[in-house]
């Protein structure tokens, strides 16, 4: 990655990258001919690049700030994340780091973010995609999580589908560095790209983690109500994964393991109604980069909710994903 | 052989070039600045002899030019091409199932050898191969005892003598008709179709799977590679050209977005998922960046004449491999380096996307691809010269020798260089060919064809 004296502007540039390509992603949509499944695999690629880059920086420096604050940070549970296996760009199952005590202490720093951000820091490049070495503190996904969640790691997804956002802890000057928070959000369905500064009491947040998402007042209106339909509903995805199966092959296809979208709208709905969006007013922000499905499992709630698993997950993340990936999930 | 020689002018160009001077000929479209979308010329192919050039539009359209014949008192130039046919082979079409509207741009067009008077070409859109057959009609016949000259039947009972119809000469017209119309074969959008050196098969590759057709056969392909993931998610690259080897009909390549060739030989099984070879230059960790991926897919693929060497294209480069040496290409060329640090903005602006071909002259001894601005590249790979042209209409005067051209990349720019910044990046050359006996060129800028010879003396 680049490195040196560029990498402030490289952070920005990443941020702006993102929206970018999510935007190209977004466009791609309606584009004459259909998706172009390569165009769509080298932007994820990109954004992989500038995500990785852009949590690195946040990362490196809430570890920074972290050493100030030794004692205030309450530990983050971490997920268990299988080892990747192609590891795609966007959708990388994340593997635990060996440093896991590490990272802990440093994680807990990081919740915060447009009220809903759980951040758990993993290594996000896949193997073969780690050319250069992975810096150690280069952060993993983000998962939307219900507002004023319990502590216990019941980190209920409370992002919209339909939606993107990019969370990013951006410790601000002053008193309590810990508790502002920059998020740059893209609207897919307005296309407008704002930046919302949130506030937190650095005691709340501190006390809560890793869900001390008090939500800030201010903040964006609540996540739309399960069921309500949106662009990118997972029954688009549904439609085209269910049609893909059908589809008359040259001879000899060797066709995969089904799809399941019928399962996993179902388990959106359901997951939705048992997880009410609250009082998040953020109804314009969209989650990204939600892991591979079966990374996103914290091991507190495998515990705890013994429904909680890959696939439950995966509509976890459905939920979280914005259009980008159901654009490439949709073949 | 050597009367050949010297009839072409062994020049060393002022600006460090090819022995070869290139000339206008000619150029072909309209005039017009405002480019209709339709016109984009979206691929250029001459046949096996070069008498005829074929291009496929954006609007489904094929246009062919065929070469005149050598004129003995015009003996500085050889033939223009002149419009032979002209025929709609794709119309849009609309996948009700999935809710796809499905582009009827030609991707490929694919000439046969020649076997009887007529010609035949396959052509491509995203998702059904068309073989048409181009026939030329310059007789008709006349006198039919039941039918007048305008076809109007008679009256059997005023029919009184009977006589034998007789051909008799007519103006040419040219028919082009589609024998076998080959589809329903690919779920993703087919990039590259090749005809094996059998000729009997060929091979259609889109992102994910490449199917191999007999010529005759339409309701059935043979499906042969297959890297769809059991698990889209875990997509991580795609097919981005696929060729048969010139001389072994077992053998193809096919090329990724991850910048891998893998060589298949179809003997060693039916499904050719395991390839024979695999071709993968290491990557520079020194040149990592946020597009690293997108520039190092490769966007073209194909073999020399001799089957001893492939080029590929990436967005950069341009790379020679000799075919028994996987690690690493044998010559790599520089493009347009110069783009290097301008990534960002040709993201932004889609430019990073484009997918610029490759080919070889008849000899295999220089390869040349397009860029931007309307310039073209050639290469050398004996003299290691390398020169770049432009395509545009102010040099237009025919036997006008074309200046080479100069990017300059940063610092003082000298006279007659073009900065970076001051580039064109609508005016593109992805699409170029090489006659495969002559040193003739088409160029397909934008919309308007350009053929270029070498000076004759």
């Amino acid at each position: 990655m680049l490195r040196g004296r560029r990498r402030m502007e490289c952070t920005l540039d990443a941020q702006s990258l993102i929206s970018i390509s999510l935007r190209k992603i977004h466009s791609s949509r309606t584009q004459r001919g259909g998706i172009k499944l390569h165009k769509n695999l080298l932007v994820s690629y990109v954004l992989r690049n500038a995500r990785q880059l852009y949590l690195s920086e946040r990362y490196a420096e809430l570890y920074r700030r972290q050493q100030h604050y030794p004692d205030g940070a309450p530990l983050l549970a971490m997920p268990a994340c299988p080892p990747p296996a192609a590891a795609p760009p966007e959708l990388a199952v994340l593997p635990l780091p060996a440093d896991t005590q590490d990272r802990e202490a440093r994680s807990c720093a990081v919740v915060r973010g447009g009220a809903e951000l759980l951040e758990v820091p993993v290594c996000a490049a896949p193997p073969e995609l780690q050319r250069a070495p992975c810096r150690d503190s280069s952060p993993g996904f983000y998962r939307a999580t219900g507002s004023a969640g319990p502590g216990g790691g019941g980190s209920s997804n409370s992002a919209a589908p339909g939606l993107l956002y990019a969370a990013g802890c951006d410790f601000g000057s002053g008193g309590a560095p810990h508790c502002s928070s920059r998020t740059t959000v893209l609207d897919l369905d307005t296309h407008v790209v704002t930046t919302v500064e949130n506030g937190y009491l650095h005691q709340d947040c501190c006390s809560q983690c890793p869900c001390c998402c008090q939500p800030a007042p201010g903040l964006a209106s609540p996540p739309p109500t399960p069921g309500t339909k949106r662009k990118y509903y997972p029954g688009q995805e549904e439609e085209e994964e269910g049609v893909e199966e059908g589809e008359p092959g040259g001879g000899g296809v060797a066709g995969g393991p089904p799809f399941a979208p019928c399962t996993k709208r179902a388990r959106f709905e359901e997951y939705s109604a048992e997880h009410p969006q609250d009082s998040s007013n953020i109804s314009n922000l969209i989650s990204i980069f939600g892991s591979g499905f079966t990374g996103l499992v914290s091991r507190q709630q495998a515990d705890s909710e013994q429904p909680l698993n890959g696939q439950l997950c995966s509509k976890q993340a459905l939920a979280s994903l914005g259009a980008w990936t159901r654009a490439i999930v949709a073949f | 052989m050597f009367l050949k020689f010297s009839l072409r002018s062994v020049f060393y160009g002022a600006g460090g070039g090819n022995d070869i001077q290139w000339c206008f000929s000619q150029v072909k479209g309209a005039v017009d600045d405002d480019v209709a979308e339709a016109d984009i010329i979206s691929t250029v192919e001459f046949n096996h002899s070069g008498e005829l050039l074929a291009t496929g539009d954006k609007g489904g359209r094929v246009v062919i030019f065929q070469q005149e014949q050598e004129n003995k008192t015009q003996s500085h130039s050889r033939g223009e091409y002149n419009v032979y046919s002209t025929f709609q082979s794709h119309e849009p079409e609309f996948d009700y199932l999935k809710s796809l509207e499905i582009e009827e741009k030609i991707n490929k067009i694919r000439w046969l050898p020649q076997k009887n008077a007529a010609q035949f070409l396959l052509s491509t859109n995203d998702k059904t191969i068309k073989l048409w057959k181009i026939s030329e009609r310059d007789k008709r016949p006349e006198g039919y005892n039941l039918k007048e000259e305008d076809g109007r039947y008679r009256d059997p009972t005023t029919v009184t003598t009977l006589r034998v119809p007789v051909f008799r000469p007519m103006d040419l017209m040219v028919e082009a008709s589609p024998r076998r119309i080959f589809a329903n074969a690919h779920t993703y959008h087919i990039n590259s179709i090749s005809i094996n050196s059998d000729y009997e098969t060929y091979l259609s590759a889109d992102d994910l799977r490449i199917n191999l057709w007999h010529l005759e056969i339409t309701d059935r392909s043979f499906n042969i590679v297959d890297i769809k993931p059991a698990n889209m998610e875990e997509l991580t690259e795609v097919i981005t050209a696929a060729e048969f080897h010139p001389n072994s009909c077992n053998t193809f390549v096919y090329s990724s977005s991850k910048g891998t060739i893998r060589l298949c030989d179809m003997r060693a099984s039916a499904l050719c998922d395991r390839h024979s070879k695999l071709f993968e230059e290491p990557e520079d960790p020194s040149n990592r960046s946020f597009f690293s991926e997108i520039i190092s897919s490769i966007s073209d693929v194909k073999f020399s004449h001799s089957g001893r060497y492939m080029m590929t294209r990436d967005y950069l480069s341009v790379k020679i491999w000799d075919l028994n040496m996987e690690n690493r290409p044998v010559e790599t060329y520089q493009v347009h380096e110069y783009l290097r640090s301008k990534l960002c903005s040709l993201y932004e602006n889609d430019c990073i996307f484009d997918k610029f071909e490759c080919c070889w002259n008849g000899s295999d001894s220089i390869v040349m691809t397009g860029s931007y601005n309307n310039f073209f590249r050639m290469f050398d790979r004996n003299t290691k010269r390398d020169i770049t042209l432009e395509a545009s209409r102010e040099n237009n005067k025919p036997r006008t020798v074309l200046k080479p051209r100069k990017v300059c990349a940063s610092g003082k720019r000298k006279k007659d260089e073009i900065s970076v910044d001051s580039l064109d990046f609508n005016k593109k050359i992805l699409h170029t060919a090489w006659h495969p006996k002559e040193n003739i060129i088409a160029v397909a800028t934008t919309n308007n064809l350009y053929i270029f010879q070498d000076k004759m003396n």
